[in-house]
Protein backbone atom coordinates (compact mmCIF):
# COMPACT_ATOMS: atom_id res chain seq x y z
CA UNK A 1 0.00 0.00 0.00
CA UNK A 2 1.40 3.45 -0.88
CA UNK A 3 2.62 5.54 2.02
CA UNK A 4 0.74 8.72 2.86
CA UNK A 5 2.62 11.85 1.84
CA UNK A 6 1.92 15.56 2.13
CA UNK A 7 -1.48 17.08 2.66
CA UNK A 8 -3.30 18.41 -0.36
CA UNK A 9 -2.76 22.09 -0.76
CA UNK A 10 -5.35 24.23 0.97
CA UNK A 11 -7.74 25.89 -1.50
CA UNK A 12 -7.31 29.52 -0.54
CA UNK A 13 -10.10 30.64 -2.87
CA UNK A 14 -12.53 28.43 -0.95
CA UNK A 15 -11.52 29.72 2.47
CA UNK A 16 -12.07 33.36 3.38
CA UNK A 17 -9.23 35.69 2.42
CA UNK A 18 -7.34 37.42 5.24
CA UNK A 19 -8.64 40.88 4.37
CA UNK A 20 -12.44 41.14 4.36
CA UNK A 21 -13.41 44.79 4.77
CA UNK A 22 -17.01 44.23 5.83
CA UNK A 23 -15.70 42.22 8.78
CA UNK A 24 -13.96 45.27 10.12
CA UNK A 25 -11.65 43.65 12.65
CA UNK A 26 -9.87 41.81 9.83
CA UNK A 27 -8.60 45.05 8.32
CA UNK A 28 -5.77 45.64 10.79
CA UNK A 29 -5.23 41.95 11.56
CA UNK A 30 -4.67 40.65 8.03
CA UNK A 31 -1.15 40.16 6.69
CA UNK A 32 -0.49 42.22 3.57
CA UNK A 33 2.26 40.07 2.11
CA UNK A 34 1.45 36.79 0.44
CA UNK A 35 1.72 33.66 2.52
CA UNK A 36 4.83 31.71 1.62
CA UNK A 37 3.83 28.31 0.32
CA UNK A 38 5.65 25.57 2.15
CA UNK A 39 5.75 21.95 1.12
CA UNK A 40 5.00 19.84 4.17
CA UNK A 41 7.91 18.60 6.25
CA UNK A 42 7.69 16.33 9.27
CA UNK A 43 6.80 19.46 11.26
CA UNK A 44 3.53 19.90 9.36
CA UNK A 45 2.60 16.26 8.75
CA UNK A 46 2.69 15.52 12.46
CA UNK A 47 0.50 17.04 15.16
CA UNK A 48 -0.57 16.42 18.74
CA UNK A 49 -2.14 13.09 19.64
CA UNK A 50 -4.91 12.97 22.25
CA UNK A 51 -6.40 10.08 24.16
CA UNK A 52 -9.27 9.28 26.47
CA UNK A 53 -7.10 10.15 29.47
CA UNK A 54 -7.09 13.75 28.32
CA UNK A 55 -10.81 14.30 28.58
CA UNK A 56 -13.82 13.29 30.66
CA UNK A 57 -16.92 11.60 29.16
CA UNK A 58 -19.10 14.39 30.56
CA UNK A 59 -17.11 17.02 28.64
CA UNK A 60 -19.28 16.48 25.54
CA UNK A 61 -22.54 17.17 27.38
CA UNK A 62 -22.87 20.95 27.63
CA UNK A 63 -26.34 20.68 29.18
CA UNK A 64 -24.84 19.05 32.28
CA UNK A 65 -21.08 19.64 32.27
CA UNK A 66 -21.37 22.91 34.19
CA UNK A 67 -24.75 22.37 35.86
CA UNK A 68 -25.37 22.02 39.57
CA UNK A 69 -26.43 18.50 40.63
CA UNK A 70 -30.05 17.96 39.60
CA UNK A 71 -30.14 21.00 37.35
CA UNK A 72 -29.48 21.58 33.65
CA UNK A 73 -28.85 24.36 31.18
CA UNK A 74 -31.80 26.42 29.93
CA UNK A 75 -32.69 26.40 26.25
CA UNK A 76 -33.71 24.28 23.30
CA UNK A 77 -32.07 20.90 23.84
CA UNK A 78 -30.09 19.79 20.82
CA UNK A 79 -27.74 17.04 19.73
CA UNK A 80 -25.03 18.20 17.37
CA UNK A 81 -23.46 15.23 15.66
CA UNK A 82 -21.55 14.28 12.54
CA UNK A 83 -18.38 12.80 11.19
CA UNK A 84 -14.90 14.13 10.71
CA UNK A 85 -13.65 13.00 7.31
CA UNK A 86 -10.67 13.91 5.18
CA UNK A 87 -10.83 15.06 1.57
CA UNK A 88 -10.33 11.47 0.46
CA UNK A 89 -13.59 10.62 2.22
CA UNK A 90 -11.86 8.60 4.94
CA UNK A 91 -12.91 8.99 8.56
CA UNK A 92 -10.51 10.76 10.92
CA UNK A 93 -10.63 8.62 14.07
CA UNK A 94 -9.71 9.61 17.62
CA UNK A 95 -9.26 13.26 16.83
CA UNK A 96 -10.09 15.99 19.29
CA UNK A 97 -13.16 18.12 18.56
CA UNK A 98 -13.78 21.12 20.79
CA UNK A 99 -16.88 23.31 20.77
CA UNK A 100 -17.82 26.60 22.40
CA UNK A 101 -20.87 28.79 22.21
CA UNK A 102 -23.13 31.43 23.75
CA UNK A 103 -26.03 30.33 25.93
CA UNK A 104 -29.66 30.24 24.78
CA UNK A 105 -29.94 33.98 25.34
CA UNK A 106 -26.87 34.77 23.25
CA UNK A 107 -24.53 35.48 26.19
CA UNK A 108 -21.05 34.03 26.54
CA UNK A 109 -19.60 33.10 29.88
CA UNK A 110 -16.52 35.27 29.36
CA UNK A 111 -15.04 38.15 31.32
CA UNK A 112 -15.14 40.23 28.18
CA UNK A 113 -18.80 39.66 27.21
CA UNK A 114 -21.07 42.34 28.64
CA UNK A 115 -24.25 41.70 26.61
CA UNK A 116 -27.37 42.27 28.73
CA UNK A 117 -28.78 38.76 28.25
CA UNK A 118 -28.22 36.89 31.52
CA UNK A 119 -25.60 34.28 32.26
CA UNK A 120 -27.17 30.84 32.80
CA UNK A 121 -25.72 29.59 36.10
CA UNK A 122 -25.92 26.03 34.81
CA UNK A 123 -24.26 26.58 31.45
CA UNK A 124 -20.54 26.92 30.84
CA UNK A 125 -20.54 26.90 27.07
CA UNK A 126 -17.72 24.59 26.12
CA UNK A 127 -17.34 20.92 25.36
CA UNK A 128 -14.89 18.48 23.82
CA UNK A 129 -14.83 14.93 22.60
CA UNK A 130 -12.77 12.48 20.58
CA UNK A 131 -14.12 11.02 17.36
CA UNK A 132 -14.64 7.26 17.41
CA UNK A 133 -12.99 4.81 15.01
CA UNK A 134 -15.46 5.88 12.28
CA UNK A 135 -14.73 9.57 12.75
CA UNK A 136 -18.09 10.07 14.47
CA UNK A 137 -18.64 12.66 17.20
CA UNK A 138 -21.61 14.08 19.09
CA UNK A 139 -22.38 16.76 21.62
CA UNK A 140 -25.49 17.50 23.65
CA UNK A 141 -26.12 21.17 24.27
CA UNK A 142 -28.68 23.95 24.01
CA UNK A 143 -29.17 25.89 20.82
CA UNK A 144 -27.26 29.15 21.20
CA UNK A 145 -29.04 32.48 20.83
CA UNK A 146 -28.27 35.20 18.32
CA UNK A 147 -26.52 38.23 19.74
CA UNK A 148 -25.55 41.76 18.69
CA UNK A 149 -21.95 42.73 18.05
CA UNK A 150 -20.16 45.91 17.14
CA UNK A 151 -19.40 45.72 13.48
CA UNK A 152 -22.09 47.93 12.07
CA UNK A 153 -24.40 49.42 14.70
CA UNK A 154 -27.07 46.83 14.00
CA UNK A 155 -25.07 43.67 13.37
CA UNK A 156 -26.30 40.36 14.79
CA UNK A 157 -24.50 37.07 14.77
CA UNK A 158 -26.61 34.11 13.66
CA UNK A 159 -26.84 31.30 16.19
CA UNK A 160 -23.56 29.42 15.92
CA UNK A 161 -21.26 26.97 17.64
CA UNK A 162 -17.52 27.41 17.28
CA UNK A 163 -15.69 24.18 16.42
CA UNK A 164 -11.98 23.40 16.72
CA UNK A 165 -10.57 20.26 15.08
CA UNK A 166 -7.06 18.82 15.02
CA UNK A 167 -6.78 15.91 12.59
CA UNK A 168 -3.51 13.99 12.53
CA UNK A 169 -1.16 16.73 11.33
CA UNK A 170 -0.63 20.37 12.27
CA UNK A 171 -1.40 21.27 8.65
CA UNK A 172 -4.99 20.10 9.20
CA UNK A 173 -5.61 22.36 12.19
CA UNK A 174 -8.94 24.10 11.69
CA UNK A 175 -11.36 26.36 13.50
CA UNK A 176 -14.77 27.01 12.02
CA UNK A 177 -18.34 27.84 13.01
CA UNK A 178 -21.48 25.75 12.68
CA UNK A 179 -24.73 27.54 11.79
CA UNK A 180 -28.29 26.19 11.86
CA UNK A 181 -30.65 25.58 8.98
CA UNK A 182 -33.31 28.21 8.53
CA UNK A 183 -31.65 31.04 10.44
CA UNK A 184 -32.42 34.29 8.56
CA UNK A 185 -29.33 35.98 10.03
CA UNK A 186 -26.82 33.67 8.33
CA UNK A 187 -26.63 35.42 5.00
CA UNK A 188 -26.61 38.88 6.58
CA UNK A 189 -23.57 38.14 8.73
CA UNK A 190 -20.28 39.80 7.72
CA UNK A 191 -18.32 36.95 9.29
CA UNK A 192 -20.24 34.32 7.32
CA UNK A 193 -19.81 36.47 4.23
CA UNK A 194 -16.03 36.49 4.54
CA UNK A 195 -16.39 33.20 2.65
CA UNK A 196 -16.61 34.07 -1.03
CA UNK A 197 -18.28 30.93 -2.40
CA UNK A 198 -21.98 30.39 -1.52
CA UNK A 199 -21.42 26.65 -1.81
CA UNK A 200 -18.72 26.88 0.86
CA UNK A 201 -21.07 28.81 3.14
CA UNK A 202 -23.67 26.07 2.76
CA UNK A 203 -21.11 23.64 4.12
CA UNK A 204 -21.27 25.44 7.47
CA UNK A 205 -25.05 25.20 7.85
CA UNK A 206 -26.15 22.16 9.81
CA UNK A 207 -29.47 20.68 8.68
CA UNK A 208 -32.16 19.56 11.05
CA UNK A 209 -31.75 15.79 11.42
CA UNK A 210 -35.01 14.29 12.59
CA UNK A 211 -33.59 10.78 12.40
CA UNK A 212 -31.08 11.64 15.11
CA UNK A 213 -33.46 13.29 17.54
CA UNK A 214 -34.43 11.67 20.81
CA UNK A 215 -38.23 11.77 20.48
CA UNK A 216 -39.97 13.84 23.17
CA UNK A 217 -36.56 14.87 24.49
CA UNK A 218 -33.91 16.45 22.23
CA UNK A 219 -33.84 17.74 18.65
CA UNK A 220 -30.80 17.12 16.42
CA UNK A 221 -28.64 18.83 13.81
CA UNK A 222 -25.96 17.18 11.70
CA UNK A 223 -22.61 18.81 11.06
CA UNK A 224 -20.00 16.91 9.09
CA UNK A 225 -16.47 18.30 9.04
CA UNK A 226 -13.88 17.71 6.31
CA UNK A 227 -10.16 18.13 6.98
CA UNK A 228 -7.40 18.20 4.39
CA UNK A 229 -6.55 14.87 2.78
CA UNK A 230 -3.10 13.44 2.13
CA UNK A 231 -1.66 12.35 -1.13
CA UNK A 232 -0.24 8.87 -1.55
CA UNK A 233 3.47 8.51 -2.16
CA UNK A 234 3.33 6.32 -5.25
CA UNK A 235 6.92 6.95 -6.24
CA UNK A 236 9.69 8.24 -4.02
CA UNK A 237 10.62 11.77 -4.94
CA UNK A 238 13.99 12.78 -3.54
CA UNK A 239 14.88 16.31 -4.38
CA UNK A 240 18.41 17.45 -3.61
CA UNK A 241 18.60 20.05 -0.90
CA UNK A 242 14.92 19.96 -0.17
CA UNK B 1 -18.31 14.50 -19.82
CA UNK B 2 -15.63 12.79 -17.82
CA UNK B 3 -15.70 10.65 -14.75
CA UNK B 4 -16.03 12.63 -11.55
CA UNK B 5 -13.26 13.16 -9.08
CA UNK B 6 -15.02 12.45 -5.86
CA UNK B 7 -12.75 14.28 -3.45
CA UNK B 8 -14.46 16.19 -0.69
CA UNK B 9 -13.74 19.87 -0.10
CA UNK B 10 -12.23 20.99 3.18
CA UNK B 11 -14.63 22.65 5.60
CA UNK B 12 -14.10 26.40 5.25
CA UNK B 13 -12.44 28.24 8.11
CA UNK B 14 -14.10 30.91 10.24
CA UNK B 15 -12.56 33.24 12.76
CA UNK B 16 -12.04 31.93 16.29
CA UNK B 17 -13.70 35.11 17.51
CA UNK B 18 -13.16 37.09 20.70
CA UNK B 19 -14.31 34.30 23.02
CA UNK B 20 -11.99 31.55 21.83
CA UNK B 21 -10.84 31.10 25.42
CA UNK B 22 -14.21 29.72 26.45
CA UNK B 23 -13.65 26.75 24.23
CA UNK B 24 -9.93 26.23 24.33
CA UNK B 25 -8.83 27.71 27.66
CA UNK B 26 -11.93 28.24 29.84
CA UNK B 27 -9.81 29.07 32.88
CA UNK B 28 -8.68 32.22 31.09
CA UNK B 29 -12.29 33.11 30.30
CA UNK B 30 -12.93 33.09 34.03
CA UNK B 31 -14.35 29.67 34.86
CA UNK B 32 -13.08 26.19 35.56
CA UNK B 33 -15.05 23.55 33.78
CA UNK B 34 -12.60 20.82 32.85
CA UNK B 35 -10.69 18.67 35.29
CA UNK B 36 -7.64 19.35 33.16
CA UNK B 37 -7.11 21.90 30.45
CA UNK B 38 -4.98 20.83 27.53
CA UNK B 39 -1.74 22.29 26.29
CA UNK B 40 -0.36 24.01 29.40
CA UNK B 41 2.61 21.64 29.73
CA UNK B 42 4.48 21.25 26.48
CA UNK B 43 7.58 19.30 27.42
CA UNK B 44 6.60 17.42 30.60
CA UNK B 45 8.90 16.66 33.52
CA UNK B 46 11.17 14.11 31.83
CA UNK B 47 12.24 15.92 28.70
CA UNK B 48 15.95 16.35 28.27
CA UNK B 49 17.46 19.43 26.68
CA UNK B 50 17.69 23.05 27.65
CA UNK B 51 14.73 24.51 29.55
CA UNK B 52 13.70 27.75 27.92
CA UNK B 53 10.92 30.30 27.98
CA UNK B 54 9.60 32.08 24.92
CA UNK B 55 7.78 35.39 25.29
CA UNK B 56 6.26 37.83 22.88
CA UNK B 57 3.39 39.96 21.83
CA UNK B 58 1.25 39.97 18.70
CA UNK B 59 0.96 43.43 17.13
CA UNK B 60 -1.70 44.51 14.63
CA UNK B 61 -1.39 46.90 11.70
CA UNK B 62 -2.05 49.93 13.89
CA UNK B 63 0.88 48.99 16.15
CA UNK B 64 -1.42 47.89 18.97
CA UNK B 65 -1.14 44.63 20.88
CA UNK B 66 -3.65 41.93 19.97
CA UNK B 67 -4.92 41.11 23.43
CA UNK B 68 -7.41 38.38 22.53
CA UNK B 69 -5.11 36.17 20.46
CA UNK B 70 -4.56 32.46 21.13
CA UNK B 71 -1.47 30.64 19.92
CA UNK B 72 -0.62 26.98 19.61
CA UNK B 73 2.93 25.70 19.53
CA UNK B 74 4.10 22.41 17.99
CA UNK B 75 7.66 21.21 18.36
CA UNK B 76 10.05 18.29 18.43
CA UNK B 77 11.99 17.17 21.50
CA UNK B 78 15.71 17.75 21.98
CA UNK B 79 16.46 14.77 19.72
CA UNK B 80 14.37 16.25 16.93
CA UNK B 81 11.53 13.75 17.29
CA UNK B 82 7.85 14.66 17.35
CA UNK B 83 5.37 12.93 19.67
CA UNK B 84 3.52 11.37 16.76
CA UNK B 85 3.59 7.98 14.98
CA UNK B 86 5.41 9.60 12.04
CA UNK B 87 7.50 11.86 14.25
CA UNK B 88 10.91 10.34 13.59
CA UNK B 89 11.51 8.40 16.80
CA UNK B 90 10.76 8.04 20.49
CA UNK B 91 10.13 10.93 22.85
CA UNK B 92 10.31 11.09 26.63
CA UNK B 93 7.36 9.96 28.73
CA UNK B 94 5.10 12.99 29.15
CA UNK B 95 6.54 14.94 26.21
CA UNK B 96 3.68 16.08 23.97
CA UNK B 97 5.37 18.93 22.15
CA UNK B 98 2.14 20.86 21.85
CA UNK B 99 1.06 23.88 23.79
CA UNK B 100 -1.70 26.39 23.98
CA UNK B 101 -0.71 29.94 24.81
CA UNK B 102 -2.95 32.78 25.87
CA UNK B 103 -2.21 36.43 26.48
CA UNK B 104 -2.52 38.72 29.42
CA UNK B 105 -5.82 40.42 28.52
CA UNK B 106 -4.50 43.78 29.75
CA UNK B 107 -1.18 43.87 27.92
CA UNK B 108 -1.31 41.22 25.19
CA UNK B 109 1.97 39.71 26.44
CA UNK B 110 2.25 35.93 26.21
CA UNK B 111 4.85 33.37 27.14
CA UNK B 112 5.38 29.65 27.50
CA UNK B 113 7.92 27.29 29.03
CA UNK B 114 9.34 24.39 27.08
CA UNK B 115 12.61 22.80 26.07
CA UNK B 116 14.65 23.87 23.10
CA UNK B 117 13.91 21.49 20.22
CA UNK B 118 16.63 19.72 18.28
CA UNK B 119 17.15 19.75 14.55
CA UNK B 120 14.54 17.76 12.65
CA UNK B 121 14.65 15.84 9.42
CA UNK B 122 14.12 17.85 6.26
CA UNK B 123 11.37 17.15 3.79
CA UNK B 124 13.29 14.49 1.96
CA UNK B 125 16.96 14.95 2.70
CA UNK B 126 18.98 17.17 5.02
CA UNK B 127 17.86 18.73 8.27
CA UNK B 128 15.80 21.64 9.47
CA UNK B 129 17.23 24.01 12.07
CA UNK B 130 15.60 23.84 15.52
CA UNK B 131 12.22 25.51 15.32
CA UNK B 132 8.74 25.60 16.79
CA UNK B 133 5.65 25.79 14.59
CA UNK B 134 3.19 28.43 15.71
CA UNK B 135 -0.49 28.72 14.83
CA UNK B 136 -2.25 31.99 15.60
CA UNK B 137 -6.00 32.55 15.84
CA UNK B 138 -8.06 35.52 17.01
CA UNK B 139 -11.01 37.73 16.25
CA UNK B 140 -10.33 39.28 12.87
CA UNK B 141 -8.16 36.38 11.66
CA UNK B 142 -10.26 34.44 9.17
CA UNK B 143 -7.90 31.49 8.71
CA UNK B 144 -5.37 30.58 11.41
CA UNK B 145 -1.91 31.95 10.62
CA UNK B 146 1.09 29.63 10.53
CA UNK B 147 4.59 30.79 11.28
CA UNK B 148 7.78 29.36 12.80
CA UNK B 149 10.02 30.34 15.69
CA UNK B 150 13.75 29.86 15.06
CA UNK B 151 16.55 30.69 17.53
CA UNK B 152 19.21 33.35 17.10
CA UNK B 153 21.92 31.22 18.76
CA UNK B 154 21.61 28.69 15.92
CA UNK B 155 23.08 30.90 13.22
CA UNK B 156 24.85 28.08 11.38
CA UNK B 157 21.83 25.79 11.32
CA UNK B 158 19.54 28.68 10.40
CA UNK B 159 21.75 29.58 7.44
CA UNK B 160 21.27 26.07 6.07
CA UNK B 161 17.57 25.74 6.90
CA UNK B 162 15.45 24.92 3.85
CA UNK B 163 12.41 26.84 5.07
CA UNK B 164 14.25 30.04 6.04
CA UNK B 165 15.98 29.88 2.69
CA UNK B 166 12.63 29.71 0.98
CA UNK B 167 12.02 33.28 2.15
CA UNK B 168 13.41 35.22 -0.77
CA UNK B 169 13.88 38.49 1.13
CA UNK B 170 16.72 38.04 3.58
CA UNK B 171 15.58 40.84 5.84
CA UNK B 172 12.19 39.20 6.26
CA UNK B 173 13.85 36.02 7.57
CA UNK B 174 14.73 37.95 10.72
CA UNK B 175 11.01 38.06 11.62
CA UNK B 176 11.19 34.31 12.26
CA UNK B 177 14.14 34.35 14.65
CA UNK B 178 13.69 34.66 18.41
CA UNK B 179 16.27 36.64 20.39
CA UNK B 180 17.94 34.95 23.31
CA UNK B 181 18.26 36.78 26.63
CA UNK B 182 18.73 35.75 30.25
CA UNK B 183 16.61 36.78 33.19
CA UNK B 184 17.37 35.69 36.74
CA UNK B 185 19.54 32.90 35.39
CA UNK B 186 16.81 31.54 33.09
CA UNK B 187 16.89 31.54 29.30
CA UNK B 188 14.15 33.68 27.75
CA UNK B 189 13.68 34.14 24.02
CA UNK B 190 11.75 37.11 22.68
CA UNK B 191 9.51 36.54 19.66
CA UNK B 192 7.14 39.32 18.64
CA UNK B 193 4.69 38.76 15.82
CA UNK B 194 3.60 41.57 13.53
CA UNK B 195 0.43 40.78 11.66
CA UNK B 196 0.78 43.67 9.26
CA UNK B 197 2.90 46.65 8.33
CA UNK B 198 6.60 47.31 8.68
CA UNK B 199 8.52 44.11 9.42
CA UNK B 200 5.40 42.01 8.98
CA UNK B 201 6.10 38.48 10.19
CA UNK B 202 6.50 35.81 7.54
CA UNK B 203 3.45 33.55 7.49
CA UNK B 204 3.32 30.25 5.69
CA UNK B 205 0.71 28.39 3.70
CA UNK B 206 1.64 24.96 5.02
Amino acid sequence: MPKPGEFYQRDREWHPPALTRDYKTSVSRSPQYSLISLQNSVSEITGPVFGHNDIDPLDKDLIYNYAQPGESAIGERIILHGRVLDENGRPVPKTLVEAWQANAGGRYRHKKDTYLAPIDPNFGGCGRTLTDENGYYYFRTVKPGAYPWRNWVNSWRPAHIHMSIFGTGFAQRLITQCYFEGDPLIHKCPIVNTIPDPEAINRLIAPLDLNATIPLDTIAYKFDIVLRGRRSTLFENRLEGN
Amino acid sequence: MTQELNYLKETPSQTAGPYVHIGLAPGAAGFDLYKQELGWDIAGPNAKGERIRIEGIVIDGTGSPVKDVLLEAWQANADGNYAHPEGGGDVEQGFRGWGRVITDFETGEWGFNTIKPGSTQGRNVGTQAPHINLWIVARGINVGLNTRIYFDDEAEANAADPVLNLVEWERRRATLIAKRTERDGAVVYRFDVKLQGEDETVFFDI
